[in-house]
């Protein structure tokens, strides 16, 4: 269903009807599961024994908490999990563990642990062992509600990645991301909400009109991206919990690209109601705008820097589009890439290091980033039509959209290259991936 | 879909050719019929019968002339009422810039705006899939303006257009080839 209507003309109420049918905030569970392929691992990875847990009184059906561990372990590419069918034993506390037999099978660090019902919650008591130093290195207990294991599980993935490697593990964290299915004329988009491992699908927007860009609050508890479901793009924030929306830019033109600040009280975005794309900041509250680019090319993409006072941001003022940076609103920009004729979506990583982007290289397009010291650019995937980079909260992976077999899929990647995991839809493309922050 | 549009036209362009042609050596009654004749084609909009079966007509020179320039005001407008069934246009990689070949068609829109202050012309722009989608839209947005200041400076007024950009999102054509990547960079002009 199109919509051809101006502003100012009025639907007819049946018309109106039918549109707000067409906008669906859903709550249909898990309808399109993303599934999970396994591409690569890094020749570093380090070997890791996650030994089934012990459990005492009814368990919830489904994946087992260790074997979610073990898959989340082997998705960031860091690690490489050991089969539970070459274990020599299941020791399920720190006692049983002899570390002679892990020695023995090449293991750098085991994890036991037990389970327990405990009314409708499920307790986690477990430790982490390191193999070679013959030293127990970190036990704690979580628990989770019954029907939520899968959230315990992340959970102690994320202590173990942090208590190894120094980094808090982004395991816990969720993608946001759009499907879409075309058939005979029609299109349906679906904004999506998962589990980093793409389980727990749930569709939180369903529109036959394109919706683009998804973006974290950093609360992680909204969500603002593009909709065309009026006919005309749109911005909306979107409350997760509630459901509850607000169209908070809909001006004459573009209205695109929208980035949530550090405080989460104002919103980078793209407009053109001054005649072409520029870059303005919204103040949420009072919806003030301040216009931050001011430029005959076009400016959009904007991300903010990992200090919050700056951004990066997209314009093609030098023929073709080039990444800039202005390190405060007012400052003037300075143009960071120079590799190719085409670098565009700028992302920065968590600490200022690198900014992340989409390169042209040939008639290609790749992931690359650039070291924002030494200039140094680097390109970091080998798929060849790749958009939407989106970096983990913790800095270490990275989630993008390529082709595969003419489908659009969302693809993990160590941020310095490296492992990969891909996440196709069960049908149809899926894209725009964004990666949340780190709720604590 | 291109193909046919221009073979029309270059039909539509030959006939008109051939009428221009009679009318030149045409033959006319002195009373002014010729102006009846010249309303009555106006009227069914091309189709054309000249003089009668008076064989002693006078043709001034003068007239002739006159009939000459009317015939090909007749066979412009012709020519441009063919023209319109061209609605999309075609941009290379990265590019805004209106091909030479689409100004003389998107002339014979604006004048057809102009002539028709009730029409509306909704100016579509897209993108083809590569590169990035946000800056696909504000491509597709550079487009649809690019399309619709040349329509305003031909003749539309601005209160008769309205542009929109859907970037990558609505491809002509579907795939990943330089084939239908360049079918996908346009403009569609949508009249409502």
């Amino acid at each position: 269903m199109t919509q051809r209507t101006k502003t100012g003309t009025r639907l007819p109420a049946v018309v109106a009807w039918l549109l707000m049918m067409a906008v669906i905030i859903g709550s249909s569970p898990a309808s399109a599961e993303l599934l999970i392929r396994i591409t690569e691992g890094a020749d570093s990875a380090i070997p890791v024994a996650v030994v089934p847990f012990s459990e005492s009184g009814n368990m919830p059906s489904g994946d087992k908490v260790s074997s979610i561990v073990r898959d989340d372990l082997t998705m960031s590419g860091e690690f490489r999990p050991l089969a539970p069918e070459k274990m020599l034993s299941l020791p399920s506390e720190g006692d049983e563990v002899y570390f002679r037999d892990w020695r023995l099978l090449g293991q750098r660090y085991v994890l036991v642990g037990q389970l327990t019902r405990q009314g409708d919650r499920v307790e986690a008591r477990y430790e982490l062992f390191d193999v070679n130093r013959e030293q127990r290195i970190m036990g704690a207990t979580a628990s989770s509600s019954v029907n939520s294991t899968r959230s315990l599980a992340h959970h102690i993935s994320d202590k173990v990645y942090e208590a190894i490697t120094g980094v808090p593990g982004a395991f816990s964290t969720k993608l946001a991301y759009v499907t879409l299915q075309r058939s005979a004329g029609t299109s349906m988009y679906r904004l999506q909400v998962s589990d980093v491992d793409g389980k727990r699908a749930r569709v939180r927007l369903e529109s036959d009109e394109p919706i683009l860009s998804p973006t974290w609050s950093p609360d992680g508890k909204k969500l603002a991206y593009v909709s065309f479901e009026t006919g005309k793009p749109a911005i909306y924030i979107h409350e997760l919990a509630t459901g509850d929306r607000t169209r908070i830019a809909d001006f004459p033109g573009l209205n695109s690209a929208p980035a949530f600040s550090k405080d989460g009280r104002s919103l980078l975005m793209t407009l053109s109601k001054d005649g072409n794309a520029e870059i303005y900041k919204m103040d949420i509250q009072s919806r003030s705008l301040k216009r931050l680019t001011n430029h005959w090319s076009i400016d959009t993409e904007p991300a903010w820097d990992h200090t919050g006072e700056g951004f990066f941001f997209t314009s093609d003022r030098s023929g073709g589009p080039q990444i800039y940076h202005k390190p405060t609103e007012n400052a003037a920009p300075r143009r960071i890439t120079f590799g190719s004729r085409y670098n565009a979506r700028p992302r920065p990583g968590n600490d200022g290091e690198y900014v992340y982007y989409v390169h042209q290289r040939g008639s290609s397009f790749h992931i690359a980033r650039t070291n924002l010291e030494t200039q140094e650019e680097t390109i970091l995937t080998r798929t060849g039509s790749d958009e939407s980079p989106s970096v983990s909260p913790n800095g270490r992976m990275l989630i993008y959209a390529t082709k595969q077999g003419g489908d659009s899929v969302l693809t993990v990647i160590a941020a310095d290259g490296g492992a990969a995991y891909s996440l196709p839809a069960s049908e149809g493309d899926v894209r725009d991936p964004a990666w949340s922050p780190i709720v604590r | 879909m291109k193909v046919t549009a221009h073979h029309k036209l270059f039909a539509m362009v030959l006939s008109l050719g051939l009428i221009a042609g009679c009318s030149s050596i045409g033959e006319t009654t002195e009373d002014g019929a010729y102006d009846s004749d010249v309303s009555a084609v106006d009227q069914d909009g091309g189709s054309t019968v000249y003089g009668g079966d008076d064989e002693g007509g006078v043709s001034s020179s003068e007239m002739t002339e006159e009939q000459r320039r009317e015939a090909e005001a007749r066979a412009e407008r012709a020519e441009r009422e063919a023209m319109r069934d061209i609605t999309t246009f075609y941009f290379d990689f990265d590019t805004a810039e209106i091909k030479s070949e689409a100004r003389e068609v998107l002339v014979a829109h604006a004048r057809y705006l102009q002539a028709n202050p009730n029409q509306d012309v909704r100016i579509e722009g897209h993108a083809d899939e590569r590169g990035t989608k946000e800056y696909n839209l504000a491509l597709g947005e550079r487009r649809a303006n690019a399309i619709e200041r040349f329509l305003i400076v031909n003749g539309a007024s601005r209160g008769q257009t309205e542009t929109i950009s859907y970037g990558e999102e609505k491809p002509a054509v579907m795939g990943s080839s330089e084939s239908a990547w360049a079918q996908n960079r346009r403009v569609e002009l949508v009249f409502q």
